[in-house]
């Protein structure tokens, strides 16, 4: 059942937030104590998430660049969590373009405090509490369209988000209702968790896997081609969905950590 | 005196700064999350490097470049414990050819400037994190509570009746409203439980739905449902409930709001109350009864059966007319009410169907003597005298009786049957009932069908005529034809005369299938006479009492002698006794003119009529055709009755005595066609000789 408006979520910070915990993962320290033993728990058993949470996040200022040199000057980042370093805005802010209009937008009322606060005085960005399994809603609330031009090419990011969405709820769906919302020119990033060959997971990473389960936010992993059903219509840019590292990497990849096959990445584009 | 240290291998800082930076980048990759490219971190590093092998060669230690240098890591996000561990490490490497105590002095600056700007930097975004925390909490709280207080505004404040109950059915909050409607207090209100609210009305299917909601299978319902108030009265409301889960999704909470909508179910009630009974009688009206109806012949098991008595008021226009319609209309008023009071109860439903028609519904009734008891009540109930406005009048009713099975009728076909029989009852002399007889409706209705559709049938040419000889008696030779016609009906086939000219004389379609007739015979008489002039047959045509007594009788039989060309001396025209005869007792003028154009005029069915000679000789009559029951006695078993036989033969003789020819009909046997010829009989149609025929079948 649908949340009534007049019922707010509740801020308990006695349970994790993904987004605190994934900032711990980046050594920051916007974080609680639940967040930080959750976050523990998981990189004890996996001590390869903060290398593959790095990486995802290195990913994305590799994928704005990338954007950013294509032209595309609005961004939508759904699921932004709390912006520890290396945010669209400050990536943007240092390409030759030198800037570009972002909207972050999350659900977790903390993290949306908290970038509110950040970027108090940043042009050209604004931070909306929402839902992105709710493309519709998403799209309609008015802080986004008051820093969004639909009539121009957008880059919707959704990066280590999906594998929030359970397959009852339709990722597929979900991203090509924003597909649906922007013209053609525009992309969609994707990063993913989840071993990218497929394979089975070991022990240690079942840990992992099931200390989010039982979460309020349990995962769902998916494969490399898993991954790239989500982009349905969208044609996927070269490499392909690949390792985050492999994603047009900045220098040599031959020796790269297990970690890194820990996170699938990709971009589509609207034709 | 100053001396110069010795050169060392940092001599030439730019190219040992990158050297040095390039070991760092290596010993610390990975160790914490970045934003910088591995060219950015290599040039970031680089810098910080030239600044520690200035503190190196510096000749007096200075700690504010390494103890920036740590802080500008910290800056960088390089803030995982194992960067610093690793930069330790590093510098102990790369700088392990300089003095030991300046490389650990350079160390412990570092150190100390990496702790303090980390210390800075936790306490900073724990500062951050928890004010956003707490901003957030704040505007949930604020959210919540201005909610809450609409929430409560609404509440308080609403015209609508609202309830909170548990999912177990316990009140938990109900407004003022709400406690208003039912009449009690608040307290009063939260002490039941949602079962004590259930009304004798409310249907099974409101206690499914209302399950399926407490169950999380619904989330609203919406309906009209009674409540007692306090006092004991029915409060009629509109009703919606709604579900209120909690977090996880499970049923918590059902919402009901109720709006009073007592005055408008009663003005509904009163509506439909006004739209389905009779507003002179107060009895049900027509629309009611018919409803019933249609209900019990739909819903009832198919062996069930039900029973009908159609009532009518006897001579109650002359009532209304001699003593006026208020009069009447009391009258009716007195008999309604006795009807309700003796009749009216569970099963029996009076209605008022209309003028001074009245109906009762005997619902799953047993047999036809259940029917009529309950007729011959309502019977003896209209019968008792009413004083109406000083008058004391006797009034009596007759009643249609239909009693049958639910199964194959319908409310119209119903009806008609109790009206039909209601009708016989009128025939037969009112003040009594007449019991539905299937077989006479059924023959009443095809007589009537029938009838109707003759004047079409003529239209579309169904009639047509066929010829009986007549046959001279002496030496059998065929002298003459009767005309006959049929009608060939696309249901019941060839249909005889004595099917439908009965109809026709009724209804007045005699007039023009007789002219028909007449001209179809003149047309085979004329072409005969063309054809066969020394035997053209005789052609005898039936006229009905009707078409005699038509005024164009006589320019009609003249067009069409003139039409056809027939000579006038081959047609004779048959009448019966009572079509010569005229009302006054005399002779028709028509008769005489008719004879003046020409025919011979025979008087059909002698014998069965008035019968008198006296009038026979002073009319223009040239023959009597004597009627079939006479000729049928001459045909008995034990030989012909000896009454019959000298009747006939004192007919034969005194017709000839006015010399008048005799014909015999009915003829059947070779022994009656003896006996005629033996009392000196003319001539004589029949079986014996032919049955009719068409034109093209006879021959002379």
């Amino acid at each position: 059942m649908e949340r009534p408006s007049w019922a707010p979520e509740d801020v308990d910070l006695d349970r994790p937030s993904i987004a605190r915990v994934y900032d711990y993962y980046l050594g920051g320290t916007h974080n609680f104590a639940a967040d930080r033993a959750f976050a523990e728990a998981v990189l004890t058993a996996t001590p390869e998430v903060r290398t593959a949470a790095i990486g995802n996040r290195a990913f994305l200022s590799r994928a704005v660049r990338y954007l950013s040199e294509r032209g595309i000057r609005q961004f939508i980042d759904l699921g932004s969590g709390i912006p520890t370093a290396g945010n669209v805005h400050e990536v943007l802010r240092e390409t030759s373009a030198g800037g570009g209009k972002v909207v972050y937008v999350d659900l977790d009322p903390v993290a949306v405090a908290h970038s509110r606060a950040i970027l108090d005085g940043v042009p050209d960005a604004a931070v909306v509490a929402g839902d992105l399994r709710k493309p519709a809603e998403v799209l309609a609330n008015p802080a986004l369209r008051g820093v969004v031009d639909f009539r121009e090419p957008v880059a919707i990011m959704l990066l280590a988000v999906l594998h929030f969405v359970t397959p009852e709820e339709h990722p597929e769906d979900i991203v090509a209702g924003y597909a649906a919302a922007s013209v053609p020119g525009s992309y969609l990033v994707i990063s993913h968790a989840g071993p990218v060959t497929g394979r089975a997971l070991t022990d240690d990473e079942k840990k992992s896997y099931e200390a989010y389960r039982n979460s309020p936010t349990p995962v769902t992993l998916r494969s490399a081609s898993e991954v790239e059903a989500l982009f349905g219509d969208l044609t996927i840019i070269e490499p392909g969905v690949v390792p985050a590292a492999r994603w047009r990497p900045d220098g040599p990849t031959d020796r790269l950590p297990e970690a890194s096959m820990l996170v699938s990445a990709g971009i589509g584009r609207k034709d | 005196m100053r001396t110069m240290p010795p050169p060392t291998r940092w001599d030439q800082p730019p190219r040992a700064a990158e050297r040095v930076a390039r070991a760092w980048a290596l010993s610390i990759a990975g160790t914490s999350y970045v934003s910088m490219g591995g060219r950015e971190v290599q040039d970031f590093l680089t810098s910080l490097a030239t600044r520690l092998i200035r503190a190196l060669t510096a000749e007096k230690f200075e700690p504010s470049d390494a103890y920036e240098v740590g802080g500008t890591l910290v800056a960088a996000h390089f803030t995982q414990p194992e960067t610093l561990e690793h930069t330790i490490a590093v510098l102990a490497e790369q700088f392990a050819g300089a003095p030991p105590k300046r490389v650990a002095e350079i160390q412990g600056a570092l150190a100390a400037g990496y702790a303090q700007a980390l210390r800075d930097r936790v306490l900073d975004e724990q500062e951050e994190i928890r004010t956003a925390a707490l901003w957030a909490r704040a505007r949930a709280e604020e959210a919540r509570w201005s909610s809450e207080a609409r929430f409560r505004a609404v509440f308080v404040g609403t015209a609508l009746g609202m309830a909170i109950s548990t999912v177990d059915g316990n009140l938990i909050e109900v407004n003022q409203a709400m406690c208003d409607m039912l009449g009690y207090t608040e307290e009063e209100l939260l002490s039941r439980h949602a079962d004590d609210f259930i009304h004798p009305e409310d249907s099974p299917e409101l206690r499914e739905q209302y399950a399926a909601i407490t169950a999380g299978r619904r989330e609203h319902l919406r309906m009209e449902k009674p409540y007692f108030h306090k006092d004991g009265h029915a409060v009629w409301t509109d009703i919606t409930i709604s579900l209120i889960r909690d977090q996880a999704d499970r049923p918590r909470f059902v919402v009901g709001m109720v709006e009073d909508i007592t005055d408008r179910y009663l003005l509904q009630t009163r509506l439909r109350h006004q739209a389905l009974h009779d507003p002179l009688t107060e009895l049900p009206n027509r629309t009611l009864f018919f409803e019933r109806l249609g209900d019990l012949l739909q819903t009832d098991a198919p062996d069930s059966r039900i029973g009908v008595c159609y009532l009518d008021v006897d001579g109650f226009k002359v009532i209304n007319d001699t003593l006026g319609h208020d009069i009447g209309d009391q009258l009716l008023q007195t008999v309604a009410r006795r009807l309700d009071r003796s009749i009216s109860g569970p099963g029996q439903l009076v209605a008022r169907m209309g003028g001074d028609e009245f109906v009762v519904l005997i619902e799953h009734s047993t047999g036809t003597d259940d029917v009529v008891q309950v007729a011959e009540k309502a019977l003896d109930t209209v019968r008792a005298p009413v004083h109406v406005a000083g008058h004391e009048i006797s009034i009596s009713a007759s009643i249609g009786v239909v009693e049958q099975s639910v199964h194959g009728t319908t409310p119209a076909e119903l009806m008609k049957a109790a009206d039909t029989t209601l009708y016989w009852a009128k025939a037969d002399g009112r003040n009594r009932l007449a019991l539905f007889d299937a077989a006479r409706h059924a023959l009443e209705v095809t007589k009537y069908e029938l009838s109707a559709s003759m004047p079409a049938a003529l239209e579309r040419g169904e009639f047509f005529v066929e010829y009986q000889p007549l046959v001279r008696l002496s030496d059998g030779v065929t002298i003459g034809v009767e005309a006959l016609v049929r009608w060939r009906h696309p249901r019941f086939g060839v249909l005889g005369p004595d099917n439908f000219i009965g109809m026709a004389e009724e209804t007045g379609l005699i007039v023009p299938l007789g002219r028909f007739v007449l001209r179809e015979a003149c047309k085979q008489a004329a072409e005969w006479q063309r054809t066969i002039p020394d035997r053209a047959p005789l052609m005898s045509v039936n006229l009905a009492v009707r078409q005699v007594r038509d005024r164009s009788v006589v320019a009609d039989v003249a067009a069409i002698l003139t039409e056809t060309g027939l000579n006038p001396a081959g047609l004779q025209l048959e009448l019966t006794e009572s079509a010569v005869m005229g009302n006054a007792g005399r002779p028709l003028e028509a008769l005489t003119e008719l004879s003046a154009l020409g025919p011979r005029i025979a008087i059909d069915d002698f014998g069965t009529g008035y019968s008198n000679f006296t009038y026979l000789r002073d009319l223009p009559v040239s023959g009597l055709k004597l009627a079939g029951s006479f000729i049928a006695g001459l045909r008995s078993p034990d030989g012909p009755d000896p009454v019959d036989e000298q009747i006939v033969a004192a007919v034969i003789g005194l017709a000839h005595a006015l010399k008048l020819s005799v014909t015999a009909e009915g003829v059947e046997t070779a022994e009656q066609a003896s006996r005629l010829r033996t009392l000196g009989c003319d001539t004589a149609q029949g079986w014996y000789y032919a049955s009719s025929l068409s034109a093209d079948q006879l021959t002379f």
